[in-house]
């Protein structure tokens, strides 16, 4: 684990720049990930980044398909606000865990 | 009389079956399982049918030989669950009471859910191998293949045995090595996820394997459709890939009867905890197996971890007690990397895949996390302690249901 400032906070991620404490994560943090990754955050954005940490708070298991059936976005929206990869950029930016299978 | 039924009798559904009548009294409870095929197959070796490893009759025997005296057998189809009625309908029009009921009905492949998928081309050259037909027509397809761009794709998670299509990365690799084509096989492994391994320890021990076998990798596919016009997979974000063969694992669901009954997720698997193994739907429901939600991988050896514990948590219920809170996820799988060799892992919800040896702290003899021959032993033996140890609900020696730290390497 590494401590880092983001934004002006300190917060500890992963080697890979995940954050490893959801709960230290705020949307000044968010913009600033988002900026990292060239993105540009809008409304919807913002929803569908509510949406993966509710998710995650309730630990359940975070999926495309299920992004696609939350009403937020689909799947083609889902890729075109966070382009190559939207599953992982979008949990970095919400300060979530990335999404791993057994190995 | 009480009942308790159970449905489905593949592996968690027989291995229940097999516990709970040594464990619940002749005089107070009746047991009945519930499966609608005649042959119980071994899925694990569904692997290695295509690489003509495993000849079909050694991966397929009848329900009924491993369903213990005193239980009662219903070969039917499932239609629903009534829940709040405490009773299930079948097909034929039978309606049975329960009890206490055990969901153990798996999951399975669903092509369907892909565009294109299941077109004139499945089977021709698009392929499963997670299905006994899969395996099979592989296997002839394999025969005559001269060559060309395989392609092994996962189409979204989870999956069962989600090591399996790696392993047939690698099985291809030393398949055509030894049939002197592999100069004319270029293989391409793609997934849904960041890499084919995820977590940090197995991606430093295991990362160079690919390349080292010349496998080429696309993580982060999310595919849309296939286009078996043009012979090619598309992503949600327009990536392309060319096959000449695609193997690949359609998405897995629960069946359909869960959605009939109205108490799965959107892929069919029923809410459960994590671990008491109880549903979320209602106190005297118990959910084992592939059929769960839980975020543990979909493998005969958790089911067989989680038949101990739900055994356990049955009694408790019945007495009134409160449940053992106790399976962990843990998971044990033998990896095929091919040319007689074989790695082993073990992990639970919070351990990630560690060093070490196993099942014996510091002795082993299998070692975790390394490429070794007696590990490809240890795999190929699993088939015999599935149909004469594992199914029939018999301990397997030294392998506790919740993981043993001692003689693992934790820290990295
Ligand atoms: C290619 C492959 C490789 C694998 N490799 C390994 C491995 O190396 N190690 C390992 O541990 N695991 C492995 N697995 C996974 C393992 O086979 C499964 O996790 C295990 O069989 C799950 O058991 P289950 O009882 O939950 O489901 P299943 O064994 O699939 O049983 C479900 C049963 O329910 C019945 N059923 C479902 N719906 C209905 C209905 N409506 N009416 C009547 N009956 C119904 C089905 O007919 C079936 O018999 C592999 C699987 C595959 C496909």
């Amino acid at each position: 684990m590494i401590e880092k400032k983001i934004a002006g906070y300190n917060v500890l991620c992963n080697e890979q720049g995940y954050l490893t404490e959801p709960d230290q994560w705020n949307k000044e943090i968010g913009l600033e990930l988002a900026a990292e990754e060239g993105i540009n955050i809008t409304d919807k954005h913002w929803e569908v980044l509510e949406y993966l940490r509710n998710q995650h708070k309730q630990e359940v298991a975070i999926t495309i398909r299920k992004v696609g059936k939350s009403g937020i976005v689909d799947i083609k929206e889902f890729y075109q606000l966070f382009p190559d990869g939207p599953l992982k950029k979008a949990s970095k930016i919400a300060g979530i865990p990335k999404p791993v299978s057994c190995i | 009389m009480k009942n308790l039924l159970i449905l489905g009798a593949g592996t968690s559904g027989t291995m229940m079956a097999n516990h709970l009548r040594k464990t619940l009294a002749k005089d107070n409870w009746d047991i009945t399982i519930i499966d609608q095929e005649v042959n119980h197959y071994y899925q694990p070796g569904f692997l290695f049918m295509p690489f003509d490893i495993y000849q079909p009759h050694q991966l397929r025997k009848t329900v009924v030989e491993f369903i213990p005296k005193g239980v009662n057998l219903i070969k039917e189809r499932i239609q629903s669950i009534d829940k709040d009625n405490d009773k299930v309908l079948l097909y034929n029009g039978t309606e049975i009471k329960y009890d206490i009921l055990v969901i153990a009905t798996g999951c399975k492949i669903a092509p369907q859910e892909t565009e294109g998928m299941q077109g004139d081309q499945w089977y021709k050259s698009v392929f499963d191998f997670y299905t006994f037909d899969g395996a099979k027509n592989l296997r002839d397809k394999f025969k005559t293949w001269e060559g060309g761009k395989l392609v092994i794709h996962i189409c979204e998670m989870p999956i069962k045995c989600p090591v399996a299509p790696l392993e047939f990365a690698f099985l291809s690799d030393d398949f055509f090595t030894k049939k002197q084509i592999r100069d004319k096989v270029e293989i391409t492994y793609v997934t849904p996820m960041s890499g084919a391994f995820t977590k940090p320890m197995a991606t430093k021990e295991l990362g160079h394997l690919l390349e080292q076998k010349n496998i080429n990798i696309v993580p982060d596919f999310n595919i849309e459709k296939v286009d078996t016009e043009n012979n090619k997979i598309v992503d949600y974000g327009g990536k392309e890939i060319e096959y000449d063969l695609l193997v690949t694992v359609p998405t897995n669901m629960g069946d359909e009867l869960i959605a009939r009954s109205g108490i799965g997720d959107d892929l069919n698997f029923v809410p459960t905890n994590k671990t008491t193994l109880q549903s979320n739907i209602k106190e005297n429901i118990f959910v084992i197996g592939d059929a769960t939600d839980l975020p543990a991988s979909k493998a005969g050896s958790v089911a067989h971890f989680q038949a101990e514990i739900l055994t356990d948590n049955i009694q408790l219920f019945i007495a009134g007690k409160p449940l053992k809170e106790e399976f962990d996820g843990h998971a044990n799988c033998f990896i095929e990397t091919g040319h007689g060799k074989a790695l082993l892992i073990d992990f639970n919800y919070d351990q990630e895949p560690v060093k070490g040896t196993f099942p014996i702290p510091g002795i082993g003899p299998l070692r975790l996390l390394e490429e070794t021959r007696l590990n490809h032993f240890g795999k190929l033996a699993f088939r015999w302690v599935y149909w004469n140890m594992l199914i029939k609900g018999i301990s397997i020696p030294f392998v506790t249901s919740n993981m043993k730290l001692a003689g693992k390497k934790t820290e990295h």
